[in-house]
């Protein structure tokens, strides 16, 4: 589909000082380093890592809480980064998140209905009829009952917490949602109902969704595009299909063969999984990867591999072609 | 339009009806401790007798009745039914200037822990949200007022704004308004870290929306419970205040205000010191037993 | 006999609205050498079932069973001292979050020869070399200076290793481990996870896992026992019960992965919700969502029937090729 680009992300990076207290020695991490992808009308681009890869540094930037190091982020063809404070709050509204934890992210004092009239408010959209009637459209849209209006986020259970989240989330009606692990905190059969629910309004509103995750299965079932992060950089990057059917970097091949599957003889590829990410405060000069790679060799210790193209996939390995 | 005018009715009804059961919950959790409830009638008569002062007592606070110094309570050789809990060296009944002194230190303890609540809570919120220089600046300035004895420093502040009731609510209030600010910043960054608070900022709020509407409210429960043990501090550190001869001037029936009056006569007439001071012990012993019941029955639920 | 036999346990808690009970007429065996997955959804009951066995239920819980039995010795019956000499060192247990479950204020090493003390598993003086032993055991590398770290200065793996090392560090003859991997990362849960089904193979152990997650179960146990709202609603071999399973719950279960599903289609979805304490259903507690629900169902819950080691709690359970086709 040849949608128009409704997000850019150009080499986006950002970094964070740390230590440096008394005594501690100063250092710098690089919570997201060289990131780019665009993303369109109706298109869901997954990020797909393990804790503390930058995907949530990479939401936060996406969603205009952060500016970035360094890159530059367009939405709708409009750069971010030297906008005034009128164009940038125009921006920001085009991109709403929703968030992993359903139960740390509604206002425990206030009702659904205020919690999804809010964002109307700050935005001084409509009187108040028209907001109520706009809350309870939205309210039927993702399967919640008139009737619960007036509860407070305690009474409801996690999935439908989430449909809360995801409803207050599409109010300002954002082209782009960040969806932050979305479905991770619940359990398998509330997991369906928001993920069939994610997709239908996908469908509806033509919504453009950077969806984070972890779960490689969750992420096969709704992605068209995944871009898998290691240690704040992009290794594999490319449609859906190719990745999981030749995934080309070592780490992407390690995280579906760890991924347990209900179904043992579709795992794709075996490969062992030995020791744990290096620390962030002293990245390695070469491949992050290499003490944990299976195909690692001296040049993967000296010298970074950077993203390029193989066979219609964007990898960060220096041999890329031989594992294939 | 019937059916959008009808919207907003059924909307508050329907965030009505959870809360009695919200409410009851509390009262279930509260009442279970005996002590709390004790506080609750103690602090409820309290206000019941300071409010209808005029009635109740028996006398004027300040007529001083010539011919009776010194009267020993009813009970006591000597004492008259006119002056139940008998007469102070210049012939005023004690009964009616602890009842109008209850009033008098309610409204100390109402203005010092509002004014002190309020500044309070805005610099911490201020020194939550803004971090960098202004919490550092906050934060050390608390800690400054933190490393004096509280009642030395309110003596200070009385000296130097001079003596008087108004002056001495306000050194009390400067005092005590450390505490306020440490725990609504604790609070707020707490809840600034949450979930619901970055939705709100991605919706497009402002500092002052996400402040005072967003945060606070979930910030109210600690304050509620400091605010209570406040009120005790601040009635004691405002009698102590008048005992100094810094707070309330006679005649004002202020309880501290009594007690340093009556200071001279403890040997003779135990009455006039015994009272005022029994009146003291019985209010804020009252208001702790309460902050306490407060606390334990709001914590778990803030922790679930 | 089985290592761990249980008849008819149930777990109540009394609560403001009347008295919750986590655990319903519960069964479960378990034999030296096995590995038993217990899967359900949260306040499915899996967990308490297992603070039940460690005999951990806070007052004012209730225990009550037929049989509670570990190797012949009754588990109701025990007084405090022999509950506490039989925990620990012949049944231990790993919980879910890692770094919570050791505390920060002493290091590691110190913590896992602190339970080979109390258990006096061996002698004072080799306690540190036991130490390096489990430690080397459960693959963290270079022990002798990890002995020294205190929890936060571990990732969550090792942490989750260390927790490991202590579980095992009596010898036990049956391991609970309640959600280990859960707040681990896939790379991470992998090796944990291999570590745990090592450790079983080597020492011939029982290991209970408890897991909402159906893929590793599906990759861990030998057999596997589905818990819904404190029932267990059906035990199948592990193998038996992926391909073909005889309670709609599971089979619901299975269809509403997304690994499952096919292309971009929506998933498969169990209406409505676990029964909380107010709404629990007459008869089948499963009634209320299942797609197969008669009148038989609303009007009478059904027992724990069929073959042995492949019973189901249902009046209609699936046979293998209907479930397929349906």
């Amino acid at each position: 589909m040849t949608d128009a680009v409704l997000m850019e992300a150009r080499d986006l990076r950002r970094h964070y000082a740390v230590g440096g207290g008394m005594f501690g020695k100063r250092g710098t991490v690089r919570a997201v380093d060289g990131v780019s992808f665009t993303l369109g009308a109706g298109d869901t681009l997954a990020i797909v890592g393990e804790s503390g890869c930058g995907k949530s540094t990479l939401a936060r930037m996406a969603t205009l809480m952060e500016p970035p190091t360094e890159g530059e982020l367009l939405i709708d063809g409009a750069p971010t980064a030297n906008a005034d404070a009128q164009e940038r709050r125009k921006l920001r509204l085009s991109v709403q998140m929703v968030f992993q934890n359903p139960y740390g992210s509604l206002n425990p004092r206030k009702t659904v209905g205020a919690i999804l009239e809010e964002p109307l408010i700050i935005n001084k959209r409509g009187d108040h009829a028209a907001r109520v009637a706009a809350v309870r459209a939205m309210m039927a849209k993702v399967g919640l009952r008139e009737d619960q209006y007036g509860r407070y986020p305690h009474m409801f259970s996690g999935g439908q917490r989430q449909r809360i989240a995801i409803a207050r989330a599409l109010m300002l009606n954002p082209r782009v949602v960040v969806a932050d692990e979305p479905v991770s905190a619940l359990d398998v059969s509330i997991q369906a109902q928001v993920l069939n629910l994610l997709m239908d309004l996908q469908d509806e509103f033509r919504l453009a969704y950077l969806f984070i995750s972890h779960d490689l299965s969750v992420v096969r079932h709704i992605a068209r595009e995944v871009l898998v992060m290691y240690c704040g950089r992009p290794v594999e990057h490319g449609a859906k299909e190719a990745i999981f059917a030749q995934p080309r970097h070592p780490y992407t091949r390690v995280l579906l063969a760890a991924t347990p599957s209900a179904d043992r003889r579709a795992r794709p590829v075996a490969e062992p999984v030995r020791g744990e990410p290096p620390s962030p405060l002293a990245p390695p000069p070469g491949c992050a990867f290499a003490s944990r790679c299976p195909h690692a060799t001296d040049r993967c210790t000296a010298e970074r591999p950077e993203l390029r193209e193989v066979d219609g996939q964007r990898v960060a390995c220096h041999h890329a072609e031989a594992i294939g | 339009m019937s059916s959008t005018a009808s919207a907003p009715v059924q909307a508050t009804g329907a965030a009505a009806r959870p809360m009695p059961g919200t409410l009851r919950l509390f009262w279930r959790s509260f009442a279970e401790n005996r002590g709390a409830v004790l506080g609750l009638s103690i602090t409820l008569v309290l206000i019941v007798v300071a409010l209808l002062a005029d009635v109740v007592a028996p006398h004027s606070p300040i007529e001083q009745f010539r011919d009776n110094f010194l009267t020993p309570p009813v009970w006591a050789q000597g004492g008259t039914a006119r002056f139940l809990l008998g007469t102070d060296d210049v012939g005023r009944d004690i009964l009616s200037r602890l009842i109008f002194g209850a009033r008098l230190s309610l409204l100390i303890g109402i203005a010092v822990v509002a004014l002190s609540l309020a500044v309070g809570t805005v610099l911490g919120l201020l020194a939550a949200f803004a971090g960098g220089f202004v919490d550092v600046a906050i934060m050390r300035m608390m800690d400054i007022v933190l490393v004096f004895p509280s009642l030395l420093l309110a003596i200070v502040i009385v000296a130097i704004l001079g003596p008087g009731l108004f002056n001495a609510m306000i050194a009390v209030a400067i005092v005590t308004l450390p505490s306020y600010t440490r725990l609504t910043r604790a609070a707020a960054l707490s809840e600034l870290a949450r979930d619901y608070v970055t939705a709100t900022r991605c919706a497009g709020a402002g500092p002052l929306r996400l402040m005072f509407n967003t945060v606070l409210p979930n910030c109210v429960a600690p304050l509620i419970v400091q605010a209570t043990l406040g009120f005790a501090t601040a009635i004691l550190d405002a009698a102590a205040l008048g005992f100094l001869g810094l707070g309330a001037q006679p005649p004002t029936p202020e309880w501290g205000t009594m007690l340093a009056g009556a200071l001279q006569f403890y040997q003779r007439a135990w009455w006039v010191l015994a009272f005022p001071g029994l009146a003291i012990l019985l209010t804020v012993l009252a208001f702790n037993l309460f902050g306490d019941g407060l606390r334990d029955a709001l914590d778990p639920k803030l922790r679930r | 006999m089985p290592l761990l036999e249980i008849r008819n346990l149930s777990v109540e808690f009394p609560t403001a609205r009347g008295v919750f009970r986590a655990v319903d007429g519960l069964e479960m065996t378990l034999d030296a050498g096995e590995i038993l997955g217990v899967v359900g959804e949260s306040g499915s009951g899996k967990s308490v079932t297992m603070l039940a066995v460690m005999g951990l239920i806070p007052y004012p819980g209730r225990v009550r069973a037929d049989v509670m039995r570990f190797d012949g010795t009754d588990l109701l019956g025990l007084s405090p001292r022999q509950r506490r000499s039989l925990v620990g060192k012949d049944i231990a247990m790993v919980f879910q979050e890692p770094m919570t479950s050791l505390n920060p204020c002493y290091t590691v090493g110190w913590q896992i020869g602190e339970s080979l003390r109390a258990h006096n598993a061996v002698p004072k003086s080799a306690v540190r070399d036991r130490v390096i032993e489990l430690f080397r055991q459960v693959g963290i590398p270079a022990p002798e200076t990890r002995l020294r770290a205190f929890p936060h200065q571990l990732s969550g793996g090792m942490n989750q290793r260390v927790m490991i090392a202590m579980a095992i560090s009596c010898n036990p003859r049956l391991l609970i481990a309640d959600e280990p991997t859960t707040a681990l990362d896939v790379t991470i849960q992998k090796q944990i996870l291999d570590l745990l089904i090592s450790l079983q193979r080597e020492r011939g152990m029982a290991l209970a896992l408890i897991t909402h997650d159906m893929g590793v179960v599906a990759e861990t146990a030998h057999r596997v026992q589905v818990m819904y709202a404190g029932q267990m609603v059906e035990e199948q071999r592990t193998d038996a019960l992926f391909a073909a399973p005889r309670h709609p719950y599971t089979a619901a279960l299975l269809d509403a992965l997304p690994e499952r599903a096919v292309g971009h289609a929506r998933l498969p979805t169990i209406p409505g919700t676990v029964p909380g304490i107010d709404d629990r259903p007459a008869g089948c507690l499963f009634n209320p969502r299942c797609r197969f629900t008669t009148e038989r169902c609303v009007a009478e819950p059904p027992p724990l029937a069929g073959p042995a080691g492949a019973r189901a709690r249902c009046h209609y359970p699936l046979d293998a090729p209907v479930a397929v086709t349906a």
